[in-house]
């Protein structure tokens, strides 16, 4: 049954593992480079777009027929508990901070192991940040854990799996179309960005 | 002559071409997908990155951090700072985008930037934005890694609203900071 739940230290190995897939993918597409990535907010480079939504799209689809297979027990996999105006609000500051750093939090460490000294630099801001938001826990908790329950695309929008996830395959593909059209329109040849 | 020009033109010498976004994204998706299917778990960043923060900030001033209300539970007796899959699935990010950039060529040290600021710039502007977007992610409870990507995987609705919510502060904001990057 999935999940499978490896014991601990088989687990750590493949978190390892997993990590390192991640972390190769993430440099190969071009995500340790903060110019690639701000460009997405220009429109002249729709990679950051391209990638995450394809990724999001593979994820959800090959869960759609592991589903329809029987294997999977959905209960036992972590859906992220919907806090939504903290993730409203949370969401708007990490985008300010994104396209002022140039980086997320993942990109930085890709981009910092890759000699990028900037990315460095966003590293510690990321840690000086998480200190600041511990610092200020206390006035903001009942902000942050308002909220809290399991909550879905499914239960949102009162429709089974497999239609969300073809709705959302479907928005994906109109995403990809028009961010080939906005890159055509906007592209600007920028040393450094392309290969 | 700017004292930048000869790190972007090194950083900009790449002799190995970028995936192609949709196989990248294909690629990304089935390493999610494996993370799933395995630890029933998806990926992410931030979280660890708190606790490696919890870490150091716990071996100069230990009773800040463990009276603190959000660092303290990973100092409370019986807990330990590394006790999350995400901090050794970090670990391995780091080595994998490690290998990554070595075998492309694109293991450089210098500063990422746009043509327009000093490095110095660039620097303090980075500070800033990572410090930004680490208050963001606690707030958030994930970043673009756990919430968007992950979240947006496992159709979590706060996910999906924090991913649509990350693209809208940086598109109010790009135009206003776009001497830093066009």
């Amino acid at each position: 049954m999935i999940p499978i739940h490896p014991s601990v230290y088989v687990g750590y190995t493949l978190a390892v593992l997993t990590g390192f897939a991640f972390g190769f993918v993430l440099e190969r597409a071009g995500f340790g480079s903060a110019r690639k990535l701000a460009a997405q907010f220009y429109l002249t480079d729709m990679t950051v777009l391209k990638v995450m939504f394809t990724a999001i799209v593979t994820a959800m689809l090959g869960m759609t027929l592991l589903r329809a297979a029987g294997w999977v027990d959905y209960d036992a996999i972590w859906v992220n508990p919907t806090f939504l105006w903290a993730q409203i609000v949370g969401g708007l500051i990490f985008g300010v901070g994104f396209v002022i750093g140039g980086y997320c939090p993942g990109t930085s460490l890709v981009a910092a192991v890759s000699g990028r000294l900037d990315a460095i630099a966003f590293l510690v801001g990321t840690s000086v940040g998480i200190i600041g938001f511990a610092g200020v826990y206390d006035k903001l908790a009942a902000f942050a854990q308002r909220g809290g329950e399991r909550r879905m695309l499914t239960d949102w929008l009162h429709l089974p799996y497999g239609v969300v996830a073809l709705l959302v395959a479907v928005m994906a593909v109109g995403m990809f179309f028009g961010g080939e059209y906005l890159e055509r329109r906007f592209h600007r040849p920028q040393a450094g960005v392309k290969p | 002559m700017d004292p930048t020009a000869h790190t972007q033109e090194e950083i900009s010498a790449q002799p190995r071409a970028y995936w192609n976004p949709y196989i990248a994204g294909v690629a990304l998706g089935l390493v999610l997908l494996g993370a799933l299917v395995v630890f029933g778990r998806g990926l992410g960043a931030s979280g660890a990155l708190t606790r490696f923060t919890a870490l150091g900030l716990h071996s100069l001033v230990p009773h800040w951090v463990t009276s603190n209300a959000h660092l303290g539970g990973y100092f409370a007796p019986g807990a330990h700072w590394w006790d999350d899959w995400l901090v050794f699935e970090v670990v391995g990010v780091a080595l994998g985008g490690l290998a990554a950039a070595l075998t492309a060529g694109r293991l450089v040290v210098g500063v990422d930037k746009g043509d327009r600021i000093t490095n110095r710039t660039r620097i303090l502007f980075a500070l800033l934005g990572g410090t930004i977007v680490g208050f963001g992610a606690r707030l958030a409870q994930g970043c673009t890694s756990g919430q968007a990507l992950t979240g947006g995987a496992t159709m979590a609705l706060g996910s999906w609203a924090f991913m649509f919510s990350v693209f809208g502060g940086a598109y109010a904001l790009a135009w206003f900071v776009r001497r830093l990057w066009t």
